[in-house]
């Protein structure tokens, strides 16, 4: 991403700058996009058929994606927002400020951009950068199959060589949102002769080619985004690979890092709210102290791993500044992360008795704890199952032999 | 604030690296098995004092480095590595107290204990459980004196100090009292500990002190007991880091060499993912202890809450990384012979030492007013 290397500005240019951001969102982000988010369609995804929700969201969105400020850091030749590290995080920080709603949530934004931008060829850049920017094409993912979880190596999903173009059969399961993509960048086997991670390759797929369908999947917290995806004699033209043929493995590896790191800082939108607020309004005080002993102790240390976790997240980012590469420990904050969400949601239940338990009503906001509750289980399954992360840690952090 | 270190903070752990290597885990186990009378190598103080690690905390102007708290944990953390025994701990928390308790005429110990390694040690726990927020023992006032008469508990260095922070009961509330070792009907008890150290038993016979004494002013003990109890955690938090890291690495170390059914006993899944849990409890608990430090040197409001959160989460996981050190060691974990086992018996007593588990996590609920 050398392209997005500017010199670093002064530090009175920068203060200009954020005079100017300030100004920028203060005129453009309206009221009602700086509540907080209550329901999916709050947000916009994008796409071919995307859809707002209102004014208020196309003109936020509009005023963003104008100014590449969809991806604040991406080179301007693509359309995005060219800017420097250190004015992205302005712009982040004053987005806060405002509580401002994210202008477009995308997988191609989180993950086949940066892919992209690492492994793309020039052509593949301008062909599908300018279109993630402006939300004119939404993305989903294709890695797992029933087959290939954990030991994501061993997927199957077949593209034979035909001419300019690979003939795709398969299945892909737990593809987010292909029910309403455009697109899917998938992992296909290609070789199916050596070792299972040499073999993979990286391809983008158009979800209105022939052959291709998808089923939504219901998850034990009800509705979910999830899907099966099909492909049956998929015809695909060979300038869809990302990197080279047989080569994949390193670009999912690239974005698994990515995921991880994502996962770990964002499991929760509720994480500004205390345990202990929750614990304190259903059960109570007695003598300044919550009522239930045993749950304070459990809540309190619950807190302190919280506290904990947030404080090493922000020393593994100082260390990073100074230079450390992150390496593995992605793989330890994806896993710490998930498993204190996980336990959070099993004290939200201890904490909250019957009020946590109904399933719907809108006196329960249609059991959004209960539904949570069951969600946070998948927490310590996506994107690299906790044993997988363990392993890893073992393997690349400690040492120890295999 | 920061969580990587400064150059100067980085020259101090290279300085105190070196210098511990002189105090590897072999000498407690010598002072112990030569039932030496100190419990520490009085040497190694020396060097110690040398380095000026007693007035690290200290300002500049009364005779101190003043390098703050974060600085003193990186010397903490090494000595828990190698589990050295001195009174650095003791020292460096009656000197942050008596600079910002101590009357004029207290403040002038100070040059002492930076210059030669003066220990004043704190006697404020009664009986088995440190519960610094009363006291039983009753200072008596009549005139210009105070008579105080009982008996505290698990003064760490007590038998190497020449004076003594004593808490005690008056007509104004809980006070602290800052008494030479000398004082008639004061005398000392000294108690060998599992962790090869002592800790003694301060008595108190109809001792007598003039009102100069009191440590700042009367009726202002808790709020000197609540700064020990936030510093001595704070630093033994960073102690039982360097405990905790170094049992680890050990284990790990071993996992990698004992080998059995023709393997090291590292590649099995079963082992590998309890270490690989460990070492995240240990980032955890490292980011705690640091920042607990950091919170104390920049006076955040906060930072009495971190200090508890910092002590009960590296009680918690000092625990879990000695006990599967000495699982994962097998049989010669459980031998004498094999180090594995100071390190858990250190991080027991270190534990205890100003509040275990159960009295942080009961300060640290109540503090968030639950």
């Amino acid at each position: 991403m050398s392209e997005t290397l500017t010199t670093t500005p002064s530090e009175t240019s920068l203060e200009d700058f954020r005079a100017e951001v300030k100004a920028f969102l203060a005129a453009n982000c309206p009221e009602s996009m700086r509540q907080p988010i209550a329901e999916e369609s709050d947000t916009y995804f994008g796409g071919r058929n995307g859809t707002f929700k209102n004014a208020d969201q196309e003109k936020w969105f509009n005023a963003m994606a104008d100014r590449g400020w969809t991806t604040p850091e991406w080179p301007k030749k693509y359309g995005g927002g060219g800017l420097s590290k250190a004015e992205a995080k302005i712009l982040k920080q004053e987005m806060r400020a405002l509580s401002c709603r994210p202008p477009l949530l995308s997988f191609g934004i989180w993950m086949l951009g940066p892919a992209l931008l690492q492994f793309g060829t020039e052509e593949q850049r301008e062909q599908y950068l300018p279109d993630i920017i402006k939300g004119k094409i939404r993305w989903c993912q294709g890695y797992s199959e029933p087959g290939a979880g954990s030991d994501l190596a061993s997927l199957q999903t077949l593209a034979l060589s035909s001419g300019d173009e690979y003939i795709v059969n398969g299945q892909k399961v737990w593809t987010s949102y292909a029910d309403k993509a455009d697109m899917i960048f998938a992992l296909v086997r290609t070789d199916g002769s050596g070792k299972k991670q040499i073999g993979i390759t990286f391809l983008l797929i158009d979800m209105e080619t022939e052959g291709v369908s998808t089923r939504p999947i219901k998850l034990i917290s009800g509705k979910s985004p999830f899907c099966e995806t099909f492909f049956d004699n998929v015809r695909v033209p060979k300038a869809n690979v990302v990197g080279q043929e047989n080569a994949g493995w390193t670009v999912a590896k690239y974005l698994l890092t990515h995921e991880r790191s994502a996962i770990s800082g964002a499991v929760d939108g509720d994480m500004m709210t205390p345990l202990s607020y929750y614990a304190k309004k259903s059960v109570g005080l007695t003598n300044g102290k919550l009522s239930d002993g045993l749950l304070r102790s459990e809540v309190a240390a619950w807190e302190i791993d919280g506290a904990g976790f947030k404080f090493t997240l922000d020393r593994i980012n100082e260390e990073m500044k100074a230079g450390q590469a992150i390496g593995a420990r992605s793989s330890f904050m994806k896993y710490y992360g998930s498993e204190l969400n996980k336990r959070k949601y099993e004290l939200r239940l201890d904490c909250q008795g019957r009020d946590a338990l109904a399933w719907d009503g809108e006196a329960y906001q249609g059991g959004k704890i209960a539904r949570q509750f069951c969600r946070t289980k998948g927490n310590s399954i996506e994107g690299g199952t906790s044993e997988i992360q363990l392993n890893i840690i073992s393997k690349h952090i400690l040492g120890l032999p295999s | 604030m920061s969580y990587v270190l400064t150059e100067e903070q980085q020259f101090l752990k290279d300085s105190a690296k070196d210098l511990f290597k002189k105090a590897p885990v072999a000498m407690i186990r010598d002072l112990r098995d030569g039932d030496d009378e100190q419990g520490y190598s009085t040497e190694l103080w020396q060097q110690m004092v040398e380095m000026g690690y007693p007035g690290i905390v200290v300002s500049e102007a009364s005779g101190g480095m003043d390098f703050g708290m974060r600085a003193l944990g990186v010397l903490m953390e090494e000595s828990g590595r190698s589990l050295s025994a001195s009174p650095l701990m003791t020292v460096g928390v009656s000197a942050a107290i008596i600079e910002k308790h101590g009357t004029e005429g207290q403040k002038a110990q100070l040059s002492s204990i930076c210059e030669q390694g003066t220990v004043v040690a704190l006697a404020l726990q009664e009986g088995s459980f440190y519960k610094p927020e009363q006291s039983d023992i009753v200072a008596k006032k009549d005139g210009d004196t105070y008579t105080i008469s009982g008996v505290k508990d698990m003064v760490a260095d007590g038998h190497a100090a020449s004076s003594y922070i004593v808490t005690a009961d008056t007509d104004e509330g809980v006070t602290a009292f800052l008494i030479g070792k000398d004082t008639d009907g004061l005398s000392i008890d000294k108690e060998f500990m599992m962790d090869s150290r002592y800790y003694s038993k301060l008595k108190l016979e109809n001792v007598s002190v003039p009102t100069s004494s009191i440590l700042g002013s009367a009726g202002k003990g808790k709020k000197v007991a609540n700064d020990v109890t936030n510093i001595a955690n704070a630093l033994i938090a960073n102690e039982l880091v360097g405990v905790m890291s170094e049992a680890f690495d050990r284990t790990v170390d071993y996992l990698k060499e004992r080998r059995q059914f023709d393997k090291e006993i590292g590649s099995f899944q079963a082992l590998q993912h309890r270490a690989a849990d460990l070492y995240g409890e240990i980032e955890i608990a490292k980011s705690l202890a640091v920042k607990a430090l950091d919170a104390i040197d920049e006076q955040d409001f906060m930072a009495p809450a971190i200090c508890s959160m910092a002590k009960a989460k590296c009680v918690k996981v000092s625990q879990l990384a000695t006990n599967e050190g000495v699982q994962m060691f097998g049989g010669i974990g459980m031998t004498d012979d094999e180090e594995i086992g100071f390190f858990m018996k250190r991080a027991r007593v270190a534990s205890q030492q100003y509040g275990g588990y159960a009295y942080h996590v009961d300060r640290f609920a109540s503090m968030n007013g639950y």
